[in-house]
């Protein structure tokens, strides 16, 4: 498959279930929510390292929140459950809890109920007080800019994350000029984040290593620079590789962010540089989540 | 099917016990025999067709016409369903509620919303002392749901409220929010003496400045976060509280009862 210059591969993006939750978090407005919010999501790129992955889903006007004030939605994913109430619990308090005027709500309805202010209430040292509205727990608690008002819990649903597609390109600022305009586009689709640094991953991995103690390390056959030192999967015109990473509530949500991603990187096509699609997998004997490229762009 | 409606054949000398009559104890009962069932009133036992005529079928809809202040224990643990009461109703009207609706058109007696657990119960006229309060020597009273009152509330409004919310139009009497355990009391119009007596947690939210006690401790003015969504959660009532222009988020805050445990808090609109 070719798409205005740009070859499609025919191969498979292959991605794993994950536990997954929403928060909201606003403030007196936008500027701070998405400082809340960026603390929130930090160090959240991989679950290899960081525990979970984070990222900002879309910015809120007033009039979607449950207070009414400007607000960020974000979601975090995470291999289980357990590991996701944890991270949740932790990133609210040190980055929302803190955060000059915030306040955090659940993002998503129904699913398994997980802490969320339900713990932190106990910084109120007593004084904190609990409101039930409208059907739904909240938490008052003390601080010392007023209060911060959290809901007790949120949702916690099953998920799919790693999701992706690789952009192969004749120069660095062609592939990272066509990944921005994949993540302007993918940014738009509900349901889905990008987990990396501005949403476009430089070092993707493959399991193993030859070093003992580590379970991934650079995916040499799409390293350009060692194309004439390992087993390289590109040709020769081919000078940066950079892969976009995508946790999804639903595989058909991953679905249409790599549409549309995809999509915009073919627009720029080959006149700008850009020669191939691919993606990243593990043979198909890893997860349980495929995503041909063909098929998502036929 | 139409509601099933009891009308009163003429007020009673005696007070009748109404608990019989509630949704899911008559779910399935034809209307014979439901025009069987015995109700105490006074000293002696009456079938319900002595008292009432009664039409309809609806088991899950109850309209109580003609009513009077004799007619106690209405709405007593219903469980979803809707009782409708046209006139004024006695004491213990919804006591032990776990849910459904309750409308009174006219006045309720004492212990309105008694130990109420969860729904919403409306009371048109006024409602008597200890509203969502719990019974003698219970600990506990209201421990969820909505109490609307349009009218006025009496003595003790609240006394040892657990949970869910009391809104009252009118004044309350003395002792509003009195023992109170948690909860949320507002009231529109004028509070009594004593106010929030030996609270030991909750709010008691007021549209004016009330008469308070030296164990209240002014904590001083604040903008509450809290406050637009509680407000925003009164717009399907049928009251003055769904409307724009009673929602404010700036407040005095009162911390108090500091003679009891003072995590309990009073809230003026300013």
């Amino acid at each position: 498959m070719i798409i205005n210059g740009v070859t499609i591969d025919k191969t498979f993006a292959e991605a794993f279930p994950m536990k997954a939750t929403r928060a909201i978090i606003t403030a007196q407005n936008e500027k701070w929510a998405m400082i809340s919010a960026q603390a929130m999501t930090g160090f959240a790129t991989s679950v290899i390292a960081c525990g979970c992955e984070a990222g900002i889903e879309r910015v809120l006007s007033p009039d979607e929140t449950p207070d009414g004030r400007p607000g960020v939605a974000i979601m975090i994913y995470a291999m289980g459950a357990k590991g996701l109430a944890k991270q949740l619990e932790t990133r609210a308090g040190q980055c929302v809890l803190t955060s000059p005027t915030s306040a955090l709500f659940a993002g998503i309805e129904g699913g398994k109920p997980i802490p969320l202010g339900k713990n932190l209430r106990y910084f109120g040292d007593g004084f904190q007080i609990a409101k039930k509205i409208g059907g739904k727990r909240y938490w008052r608690v003390p601080v010392m800019d007023g209060e911060f008002l959290t809901e007790a819990t949120t949702g916690m649903v099953e998920a799919v994350g790693g999701g992706n597609f690789l952009v192969l390109a004749e120069s660095q600022p062609q592939a990272l000029a066509a990944c921005e305009a994949a993540i302007e586009e993918m940014r738009k689709i509900p349901n889905v984040i990008m987990p990396f640094p501005g949403g476009v991953v430089r070092s993707g991995s493959k399991v193993g290593s030859k070093y003992a103690s580590l379970g991934a390390s650079t995916n040499d056959a799409f390293c350009p620079t060692l194309k004439g030192m390992t087993k390289t999967d590109l040709s020769p015109e081919i000078e940066s590789v950079m892969e976009i990473v995508i946790d999804g509530l639903t595989k058909e949500d991953i679905d249409k962010a790599m549409r549309v991603g995809i999509q915009a990187v073919c627009d720029l096509g080959a006149a700008n540089g850009i020669k191939r699609i691919s993606a990243g997998n593990y043979g198909g004997k890893l997860g349980p989540f495929h995503f041909h490229l063909q098929e998502i762009m036929a | 099917m139409s509601a099933l409606t009891f009308t009163l054949k003429q007020p009673p000398a005696q007070r009748v016990d109404m608990s019989p009559l509630v949704c899911q104890k008559l779910q399935g009962m034809d209307v014979d025999a439901i025009a069987a069932i015995e109700l105490q009133n006074g000293k002696n036992r009456r079938r319900v067709d002595e008292l009432f005529y009664i039409t309809g079928m609806n088991t899950q809809e109850i309209i109580i016409a003609n009513a009077t202040n004799k007619l106690d224990f209405i709405g007593k643990e219903l469980d979803g369903g809707s009782i409708s009461v046209q006139g004024d109703a006695g004491a213990y009207l919804g006591m032990q509620m776990k849910a459904g609706n309750i409308s009174v058109s006219g006045d309720a007696g004492l212990y309105a919303a008694c130990e109420m657990k969860n729904g919403l119960l409306q009371i048109d006229g006024n409602a008597g002392d200890f509203l969502g309060g719990a019974l003698p020597g219970n600990k506990q009273g209201m421990k969820g749901g909505t109490v609307l009152v349009k009218g006025n509330a009496g003595q003790r409004a609240g006394d040892h409220m657990r949970r869910g919310q009391i809104l009252i139009e009118g004044n309350a009497g003395d002792y509003c929010g009195s023992r109170m355990v948690a909860g949320t009391i507002a009231v529109m119009g004028n509070t009594g003496r004593y106010l929030g007596y030996a609270m030991r947690r909750g709010t008691l939210l007021l549209w004016n400045q009330p008469q308070l006690s030296a164990t209240f401790n002014d904590c001083g003015s604040h903008t509450l976060a809290f406050l637009p969504m509680l407000f925003a959660s009164f717009k399907c009532l049928n009251s003055r509280f769904a409307e724009s222009n009673a929602a404010f988020n700036r407040v005095q805050r009162y911390g108090g009862d500091m003679a009891e445990t003072g995590r309990g808090e009073v809230l003026v609109r300013i």
